[in-house]
């Protein structure tokens, strides 16, 4: 039972950064009905920046702030660069052209850093507090739902109650009206980019150290998991996004800890596959047909 | 793309039919690439060997992303399966004690039906899906690979890969024929067959089916086309392609290992297909060549550069893959039709100016605009 609830609690503390790495793919789903799939290979280069940054300041703080300022500069130089030159073209041409973006980042990080790990330290410990006796989550993990929990009631906010959301979110659904109505919606496309960069930078800061291990080719399975997390909310709905994030790092956790971490990747496999058969529009959306 | 299918008159008993051409031109080509092999050295009959087994997988690729519309980017894993199938069946019938053309031909069906298999699974889950959805889907596939061959380490032989017990060259032959230019033959053989059965289906009913499901299945299914069943169909058929490619390479490396099918891998294979030119047979050969070429190309680039062993060292690894996806970003961008493609324009003006010249007078400029923008569809 105490297996049981520690398993639980390290997966909920997982399971909220798959739910934002995921909420990252639904922002660009949303504003530019691209599925980016870029976006781990950009988490996994900003991740190299807080490495950077804090191995010559020593400051974490300092590195996770660069990770998110180069994430938002790199969400806007792919947009500006490369994306926008294959829109409204067949989605196949966007997602090669981002597998593209994929294997240039890789292949420079390589170069720059090389393929082998290299070690990040974290802030707070990631030994588990002990509650009544019952190891439940360690102060990183408690670290990780609080910048979570701040990170959800920010973008909340920000579509909500700010003229700029209602912008990004007007451009999005009906770009063609918002630009008679004087918005900006190709730069609220590149702010989309930006944004949604920026948020999967911090997903990858948080996660990468605890256990993937900082490498070129680190978040290929975070974006699986954020893909299926995505396809299990449904690519429309930040909230299914944060559901479903939740509910595949509970499914990790509990597969990791009484199967194994080896069979983690096939969990998940198995669990897409489920969904896009049984349920393709997502467990939380209410879209019927799921066509791009 | 599809207002280019070419129109062929048939009754006619003075020129051949397509089928008969490919069939004239499929042998030729095997004859050729056969007998090339009597020229080059081991290593260069090693590389042939590798450029038609990676052919037949490009081949696969080529015609369910041009024609079909699918993007899969897990037929590394289908190789994979190839593969696996290939040295498990070939270790089993060597334990049995079997040899000669059964210990080769009956491996190269398992592996071919192992991925034909997995590949109608993913077909089928993949028939409601389009372009994102079953990307995403064939790329948790393959980067569930190692997983699962750990998972499996007993039978598989975990991350150290499976060695395989092969069949090699009949003893009649072992004077004339080297090992490699054997290893060579059967690759060229099976990805002959490969472009011979692709190509007479996508010049035939089934192809037009499958374009017509990519352009708009709507209209496809108003037209009486099963559209379920022609999506797995054709993702079953690339499979199989790539199953055969995957057993193939297992033939020539003598094993299969999950670090030679990665997410990489998968990538470098779409990026052979679109430099070729999506849903073009030829572009997918001159694809599986440039995979081939280049990384070796860049290996010895980045041995005479004048930099610290380190770098060097890191640049062996990558500089092919930074190459790649950069030609995938431009290509996309600037020639979505590949090097086919862009050859092809080329021969068109080329026969322009040639008609211009000639005593009919050229047409007016409208149909030369038509002809240029036209290759940009699809």
């Amino acid at each position: 039972m105490d297996h049981f609830l520690h398993l639980l609690s390290s997966g909920l503390a997982r399971g909220a950064v798959f739910a934002v790495f995921a909420l990252a793919l639904v922002l660009i789903w949303r504003a530019a009905r691209i599925v980016n799939f870029a976006q781990g290979a950009m988490a996994a280069a900003t991740t190299y920046v807080a490495f950077a940054v804090t191995t010559a300041t020593g400051s974490y703080w300092l590195g996770l702030g660069a990770a998110v300022l180069g994430g938002a500069a790199l969400g806007f130089a792919v947009e500006r660069g490369v994306m926008r030159h294959v829109a409204g073209r067949s989605p196949l041409n966007s997602v090669i052209v981002a597998l593209g973006v994929v294997m240039v980042l890789q292949a420079v990080l390589g170069i720059a850093f090389g393929n082998d790990y290299k070690p990040m330290a974290v802030p707070f410990s990631m030994e588990p507090l002990w509650v009544a006796g019952t190891p439940l989550l360690s102060p990183y993990d408690l670290y990780v739902l609080g910048a979570v929990a701040v990170l959800l009631v920010a973008f909340g906010l920000l579509f909500t109650r700010t003229s700029v959301g209602l912008r990004m979110r007007a451009a999005a659904f009906a770009p063609e009206t918002s630009r008679l109505l004087g918005v900006p919606v190709s730069r609220m496309l590149t702010l989309g980019w930006a944004l949604s960069a920026a948020v999967g930078a911090l997903a990858a800061v948080l996660v990468i150290p605890t256990e993937l291990g900082l490498n070129p080719h680190a978040t290929d399975t975070l974006f699986v998991y954020a893909f299926t997390v995505a396809i299990v909310g449904g690519l429309d709905s930040p909230v299914g996004a944060a559901l479903g994030g939740l509910a595949v790092g509970v499914l990790l956790s509990m597969v990791t800890g009484y199967l194994g971490s080896t069979l983690a990747p096939i969990a998940v496999l198995a669990l897409l596959v489920v969904v896009l058969i049984a349920r393709p529009s997502g467990i939380f959306s209410a879209r019927q047909v799921r066509q791009a | 793309m599809s207002a280019h299918v070419p129109v062929h008159v048939h009754g006619s008993w003075r020129r051949p039919g397509p089928a008969t051409r490919r069939l004239g031109l499929t042998v030729a080509g095997l004859a050729l690439a056969i007998g090339a092999t009597f020229v080059l050295e081991p290593y260069r009959a090693y590389q042939v060997a590798i450029v038609a087994a990676y052919l037949c997988a490009t081949a696969g690729l080529t015609l369910l992303v041009g024609r079909g519309g699918q993007l899969s980017l897990g037929h590394a894993a289908l190789m994979a399966a190839g593969a696996y199938g290939f040295g498990l069946s070939s270790n089993a019938l060597s334990a049995a004690g079997a040899s000669g053309a059964v210990r080769l031909v009956v491996p190269l069906a398992a592996g071919v039906l192992a991925a034909a298999a997995l590949g109608a699974l993913l077909g089928a889950a993949g028939a409601r899906l389009r372009g994102p959805y079953l990307a995403g889907l064939t790329l948790a596939v393959v980067v569930a690979v190692p997983a699962i061959t750990s998972t499996f380490s007993r039978t598989l032989g975990g991350d150290r890969g499976l060695w395989i017990e092969i069949e090699r060259r009949p003893d009649a032959l072992r004077p004339w024929v080297g090992a490699e230019q054997w290893q060579a033959w059967v690759a060229i053989t099976a990805a002959a067959l490969v472009l011979l059965v692709l190509g007479n289906l996508a010049s035939g009913s089934a192809g037009r089916q499958i374009a017509a499901v990519r352009d708009d299945e709507a209209a496809a299914r108003l037209a009486g086309i099963d559209v379920t069943r022609v999506k797995v169909v054709s993702f079953t058929l690339s499979a199989a392609a790539a199953g055969l490619g995957g057993a193939v390479l297992a033939y020539v490396t003598q094993i299969a290992n999950p670090g030679a099918y990665s997410l990489v891998f998968s990538l470098f294979l779409v990026v052979a297909v679109v430099i070729g030119g999506l849903g073009s047979l030829a572009g997918a050969f001159w694809g599986a060549l440039l995979l081939v070429a280049l990384p070796e190309a860049t290996t010895s680039i980045a041995e005479t550069l004048p930099v610290s062993p380190t770098l060097a060292q890191r640049l062996e690894g990558n500089l092919a893959l930074l190459v790649f996806g950069l030609l995938l970003i431009v290509l996309m961008i600037v020639a979505p039709r590949g090097i086919h493609g862009a050859l092809a324009r080329a021969r068109g003006a080329l026969r322009r100016r040639w008609s211009a010249r000639g005593p009919a007078p050229a047409p007016a400029p409208v149909p030369e605009g038509a002809a240029a923008r036209a290759p940009t569809t699809g």
